[in-house]
């Protein structure tokens, strides 16, 4: 957090609501999410007890595991939530879209939408990423069988939960964290965890401020824990007879109650978000999820095997190179779309808004053919500016030109100007920023940033334990198999209560 | 009695002290600023209790069914004489397991006293002490004894191996997965400084019959479910860190004394009749206790025990919603204080206490003391940056 | 015992043994000589050889002072398209610049940044020497470690980790975590490769070697190169006699009679940017100045002048430094004033360290971690005055343990809690108080 997050939460407190912390959505809401609110079993590894699932607020369905420690009923649940997921994620294939490549003659086609599901919370990302886990290698045949929407589902859910990984991407979203993006509440960020009580801070209902509803949404018999993890209460009172009565009609009944309110909470959330107006750049991060989208459907047209149980050292290496270039794109584009975004850099000293008050837009540098037009311009602003002589700035609205800091004076900063401004002798009009102009200049860039070369797979240096053992050109059948055979022999003891 | 002891007696009142486990002691570590929770565990006081008479209950316990997964996973782990757990110790840590014996110094149904069980486990460590290092046992049930602010306080470790690699080991038994390797940071951190609650209670007791501490090793055995199905897993798990955090806070613990001279003289936390009710389920259990209604009992005006409450300073953060049963009334205490908003939140504006005189500060409508005039300037520019940016985006 | 460990260090490189070989280097060890020593002897051998470090400057500190101990050999430097090559490197005819290796032949030694080798392909070097291999990531060690068949690798464990700004734990517990250092990860995977260690710091006085050795390095140790004595700090002028200034001499006179001193402001929650603090930095350097300090040393036994050049000022944020460099002024001209993060490597008479929680009520990982306030105390050859707020000691006891275990991820030592309670245990024994 900051300075400027925890002013905003002090303001609630006094406000009794919470208080914007952006100004424009940061985040894409899709036309059609789908919702997943999921329970597990307490004290067991992921086992599903539950789940509300739908992309239509008035039709939710309802999937219950009877009996979670028994291994044919949790397949059977794992079979009927793919019957869900798979279809909706798959659903968007129809349309495609061509999109230009570096150079003009490069035309790729992607899927013009791609799916977005919902999740209450982080652990609901946990779930999908562990239920992918667990039904990822399973086989179709063989000892052990499962229906083969199994592994799909497994496959499926495993590329969702590490697109949540990825800065800025929006194919899986957790409610709470949408949510606190652009709003601060005045309570702390453990208590917002609770997506009832964020909720209440948000949107209290009439006559209540944001504490109480808060508050109220703690009380677990009125509001059911958003999930994975049940109300212990429940599972002693309510949940642990039935399932030791086997009175199904008795539990689908219990865990609606418990589920029903969160999926409208989720709901809600949707559309608080929804009604914000976009940031500019949103769009642009939603195709980066188209792109990843239709690779993955082309990944599994072709046949190809499903995610290793954890990344190896070349994989690892590229995956974090990957996102820490997303991470850093996202991170300016938020500031360039978003001035209170941007007031985060302004408070730190890493950005400042101000007025020209001096320009010398014709002033060159050297001579003859070295002549290069190097313009000054003097900025003065209120802002607490710490950048260091040097520094290379840029200003979002004129992004193709470079700003080197100067000098910090006491009219102002001094900065120095090249590129942009066209090839003639002098400055194409509008391309130097005249005085009197307001104009933002910061160290962020939202610039191409070069891909990191690695070595293949097969190439794994000798420092990082080389090439994988059993390493496999081809690893759609060895690699994959060898992992599901251990995980199917590993499962028959799974049934022991 | 000491002063400090009879001191800590009154403050008690009436009912009956609350013996310290090693999860209570472990959770010394989770807050070691706040005072009052140190004068209420020092004089052994049932925050829980507490907490439910000034009508801020903690809202749940554990789940059953956790709770009978765990047992049935210990149980599985030790069936046949921990057969199943020798040989992942030799597989998986490599570590030689010659000629084991095994010793449960508490079958079930024998109902041993906690002195008993106490003595059995000292003779019987004495015994594979001075046996040497080939001699193996793994002492399962055993209890030892740990000195917290001058009470003894027992304690029930899952197991005990002798002699791996020559040295003791305590072995912890979760039934959190481990899944492909991983596994939540926060419940390892947990059982790891449980785990070394017993190292320091095994190295005092071992201490005593003259050994030193690196007798017993302070990488400690953590044996878990592994991936979806439930067959356990087994891995080392360095403790040293955690022995250093305990040992600077029982140290600590040992000089509550000071503390409590700057108390009110009359201060006690006395329910009266209904505090004096006995506690079921005492002593030994590891799971956090449940919440029990104990109201009707009539006992002294909430007003009184809120009163002594606030005599004590609390230092409330938002995590101690999940680590003490007092949270729920310190919270509603310090409503209005900037560090509840999140423990970074104080420092983060500028090390103003108050809400109120945060946003009185921001908005120039209150003169600041001399030592708050450069927060005073931090908080005006950070509200004239977002008064700025919300109105640019209209 | 023998503080000259190259002849084993290169023994167990040319064994055939290993493939590679570790040394750990306390601060002011004599890390960058053993580098230039260890490639002149390699080199000398007849087999091509490459260097590797983590920053353009270093690079060309190391290219200077090997041009000048294998004066007879031909240095590439390898370097992106926008180096301008400073003047110390201009003016030797023996180092040749390139921005591709085909620019650089009949180069015996070819030094550049791991991010330039990074971007180098098919070609193997029988040796290679990487420095500062604590401050690489491991998956930049990935992309160049196919340039090499062994290495010597080279740094100081105890300065700061590696990071990223991506905060997951997806790889926590792997053995090749793209996150760790590049010698964390090369010693999972080769549990057996030497590890040599450097044992005496020639820049650390004697009044701060066992210091820094106990918070930072309790395990491995080092000694100081001199002894009592061999260093001291004399002043020309006198101290001033206003009430205010009093403390700051006494400062001065008791960290230039005992290496150390603390200067410690009331106790007060403040702002990052505490402008008593930063002032208190600023003036503390000032009167090292003002009072004419003459270092005397081994190196310089008629003593030498203090001047600004010889001072630095460490902070831990960024927004510190510009404060503490605004009241400055133009009279402390030539002093150092930076980060943490900045100041690894470097070396003076006298450092003036703002403490990393000096006024705060609670302390981030960011203000514990224990290579921050090593780098920040032990950049000195005579003298280390720290300033801080009252009430340190009060806040690492209230300081909550609730920092995650991960599984098959060795411990990290020193804790940062542990080396800050060690080295706040010392400073409090050499206190003097600001007038309040």
């Amino acid at each position: 957090m900051s300075t400027l997050t925890s002013l905003a939460r002090a303001e609630a407190v006094r406000a009794g609501r919470a208080q914007p912390i952006a100004t424009v959505r940061h985040v894409h809401v899709h036309d059609r999410p789908l919702v997943l609110v999921p329970l597990t079993l307490a004290g067991e590894a992921n086992a599903p007890l539950a789940a509300m699932v739908g992309d239509d607020p008035d039709k939710p369905r309802l999937l219950v595991v009877a009996q979670p420690r028994n291994r044919d009923q949790r397949f059977a649940f794992a079979t009927a939530l793919a019957g869900v997921i798979v279809s909706y994620a798959d659903g968007f294939t129809a349309r495609v879209e061509a999109v230009a490549g570096d150079r003009a003659r490069d035309i790729r086609v992607r899927f013009a939408d791609a799916p977005q599901i919902v999740v209450p919370n982080p652990g609901g990302v946990d779930f999908a990423r562990l239920f992918g886990r667990s039904t990822r290698f399973r086989r179709s045949y063989g000892d052990y069988a499962v229906d083969p929407a199994v592994p799909m589902l497994g496959r499926w859910l495993t590329f969702f939960a590490e697109r949540a990984e990825y800065p800025g991407s929006c194919l899986l979203l957790a409610a709470t964290e949408a949510l606190a993006l652009h709003w601060a509440t005045g309570q702390s960020l453990v208590e917002d965890q609770n997506l009832a009580a964020l909720l209440g801070w948000i949107d209290p209902p009439v006559g209540l401020t944001g504490a109480q509803a808060a508050v109220l949404a703690e009380d677990a018999g009125t509001w059911p824990p958003a999930g994975p993890t049940t109300d212990p209460t429940f599972d002693s009172t309510v949940l642990a007879p039935l399932i030791q009565a086997g009175d199904v009609p008795g539990l689908e009944k219990a865990l609606t109650a418990q589920l029903e309110p969160t999926w409208g909470l989720v709901w809600r959330a949707v559309d608080r978000l929804r009604a914000l107006p976009a940031g500019p750049r949103v769009a642009g991060r939603w195709d980066a999820d188209k792109e990843a989208y239709t690779a993955h459907v082309q990944h599994l047209r072709d046949g190809g095997p499903p995610q290793p149980r954890r990344d190896s050292a070349t994989a690892a290496a590229q995956r974090l190179n990957r996102l820490e270039r997303a991470q850093a794109s996202y991170a300016a584009q938020r500031a360039f779309d978003d001035p209170l975004v941007l007031a985060e850099y302004r408070l730190a000293g890493e950005a400042f808004v101000g007025t020209v008050t001096a320009a010398e837009p014709e002033r060159v540098e050297g001579a003859g053919r070295s002549r290069k037009l190097r313009p000054h311009i003097v900025v003065s602003t209120a802002d607490p500016v710490r950048l260091a002589p040097g520094t290379a700035l840029v200003a979002p609205t004129r992004s193709g030109q470079k700003a080197t800091l100067i000098a910090i004076t006491g009219d102002g900063v001094l900065l120095e100007l090249s590129g942009g401004m066209g090839r003639a002798a002098t400055p194409a009009p509008g391309t130097v920023p005249e005085v009197g102009e307001r104009i933002c200049y910061s160290s962020l860039t939202d610039g191409y940033q070069p891909v990191a070369d690695f070595p293949r797979r097969e190439d794994t240096p000798w420092t990082h334990g080389g090439p994988p053992a059993g390493y496999d050109p081809a690893p759609v059948g060895d690699a994959a198999d060898a992992a599901a055979t251990d995980t199917v022999a590993a499962d028959a003891a799974e049934e022991w209560s | 009695m000491s002063d400090v002891e009879a001191r800590l007696a009154r403050i008690r009142g009436t009912a009956p002290v609350r013996e310290h486990t090693a999860r209570t002691i472990a959770a010394l570590t989770t807050n070691p600023g706040c005072d009052r929770r140190a004068v209420l565990d020092a004089a052994g006081i049932d925050k829980q209790k507490l907490a439910g008479y000034v009508e801020f209950p903690v809202p749940s316990g554990q789940s059953p069914f956790a709770i009978s997964r765990g047992n049935a996973f210990e149980a599985q782990v030790k069936a046949d004489g921990c057969a199943g757990l020798l040989r992942l110790l030799g597989e998986r840590l490599g570590l030689p397991v010659p000629e084991v014996s095994y010793a449960d110094l508490a079958p079930a149904g024998t109902g041993a006293s906690l002195d008993a069980r106490h003595a059995r486990t000292r003779e019987l460590l004495a015994e594979a002490a001075a046996a040497g290092p080939d001699g193996g046992v793994l002492l399962d049930h055993p209890l030892l004894r740990l000195d917290v602010g001058g009470r003894a306080a027992y304690l029930e470790p899952d197991l005990i191996a002798v002699r791996l690699r020559g040295r003791f080991h305590v072995v912890e038994i979760k039934s959190f997965a481990v899944i492909d390797g991983q596994a939540d940071g926060r419940k390892v951190a947990a059982a790891a400084t449980q785990a070394a609650v017993y190292v320091l209670a095994l190295r005092g007791l071992l201490a005593e019959l003259g050994y030193g501490p690196e007798t017993v090793a302070d990488e400690v055995v953590l044996i878990c479910p592994e991936n979806f199905a439930n067959q356990p897993t087994a891995a080392l798990v360095d403790v040293r860190r955690q022995l250093t955090v305990l040992t600077r806070q029982l140290s600590r613990l040992a000089r509550i004394g000071d503390l409590i001279a700057t108390l009110p003289a009359d201060l006690t936390f006395d329910l009266g009749a209904a505090g004096a009710q006995p506690e079921p389920g005492c002593g030994g259990g590891e799971h956090p206790p449940r919440f029990s209604d104990d109201s009707a009992v009539p006992g002294r005006p909430v007003v009184e025990v809120v009163g002594a409450l606030h005599a004590t300073r609390a230092r409330y953060a938002p995590e101690c919603l999940d680590a003490c049963e007092l949270a729920y009334f310190c919270r509603d205490e310090a409503r209005g204080q900037t560090a509840a908003l999140g423990r970074s939140v104080h420092d983060e504006l500028g090390g103003v206490p108050d809400v109120a005189g945060v946003l009185d500060l921001a908005a120039g409508t209150r003169v600041p003391d001399p030592d708050q005039a450069e927060a005073a300037e931090l908080l005006r520019l950070a509200a004239r940056l977002r008064a700025e940016s919300l109105a640019s985006a209209l | 015992m023998s503080t000259d460990v190259l002849p084993a260090v290169l023994a167990d490189l040319r064994s055939g043994l290993h493939r590679g070989v570790v040394v750990d280097s306390p601060p002011g060890a004599g890390k960058s000589t053993l580098v230039v020593r260890a490639a002149a002897e390699l080199a000398a051998g007849g087999d091509p050889l490459i260097v590797v470090a983590q920053t353009n400057e270093q690079v060309d500190d190391l290219v200077v002072r090997l041009a000048d101990a294998v004066p007879d050999a031909t240095i590439g430097r390898l370097a992106a398209q926008d180096y301008q090559a400073p003047a110390r490197i201009r003016d030797r005819p023996a180092v040749r610049v390139g921005r591709k290796l085909a620019e650089l032949p009949g180069c015996g030694i070819v030094i550049g940044t791991a991010a330039k080798w990074a971007t180098v392909g098919d070609r193997v070097w029988p040796w290679a020497i990487v420095d500062e291999a604590y401050q690489m990531r491991s998956d930049m060690l990935l992309r160049i470690a196919n340039l090499f068949d062994r290495a010597l690798f080279v740094g100081d464990p105890g300065q700061l980790d590696p990071f990223s700004t991506v905060d997951i734990d997806r790889w926590t517990g792997l053995t090749w975590d793209p996150m760790q250092s590049a010698v964390a990860v090369l010693l999972s995977h080769h549990p057996t490769m030497p590890v040599h260690r450097l044992p005496v710091s020639w820049r650390l006085p004697p009044t701060a070697a066992p210091v820094v050795a106990r918070a930072f390095y309790p395990f491995a140790g080092f000694e100081a190169g001199t002894v009592a004595g061999q260093r001291h700090l004399e002043f020309t002028a006198r101290a001033s006699g206003t009430a205010s200034a009093g403390p700051l001499d006494a400062t001065v006179d008791l960290a230039a009679d005992r290496g150390w001193a603390l200067y410690e402001l009331p106790a007060r929650h403040a702002v990052r940017t505490d402008g008593q603090a930063a002032a208190a930095c600023a003036e503390l350097a000032l009167r090292v100045l003002e009072r004419g300090t003459v270092a005397y040393s081994e190196r310089d036994p008629a003593g030498v002048p203090v001047t600004a050049d010889r001072i630095a000022i460490g902070a831990a944020h960024r927004d510190q430094v510009a404060a503490i460099r605004s009241v400055l002024g133009t009279a402390g001209d030539g002093i150092t004033v930076d980060t943490a993060n900045r100041l690894q490597g470097r070396e003076y008479d006298v450092t003036v360290v703002l403490h990393p929680l000096s006024g705060r009520r609670d302390a981030s990982a960011f203000h514990l971690e224990s290579g921050r306030l090593c780098v920040l105390a032990s950049r000195h050859r005579h003298a280390c005055l720290v300033v801080a707020r009252a009430g340190i000691p009060e806040l690492l006891d209230a300081h909550p343990s609730t920092e995650p275990v991960h599984l098959n991820v060795p411990v990290k030592f020193p804790d940062g809690w542990e080396a800050h309670q060690a080295t706040m245990s010392h400073l409090e024994r050499l206190r003097i108080r600001a007038v309040s």
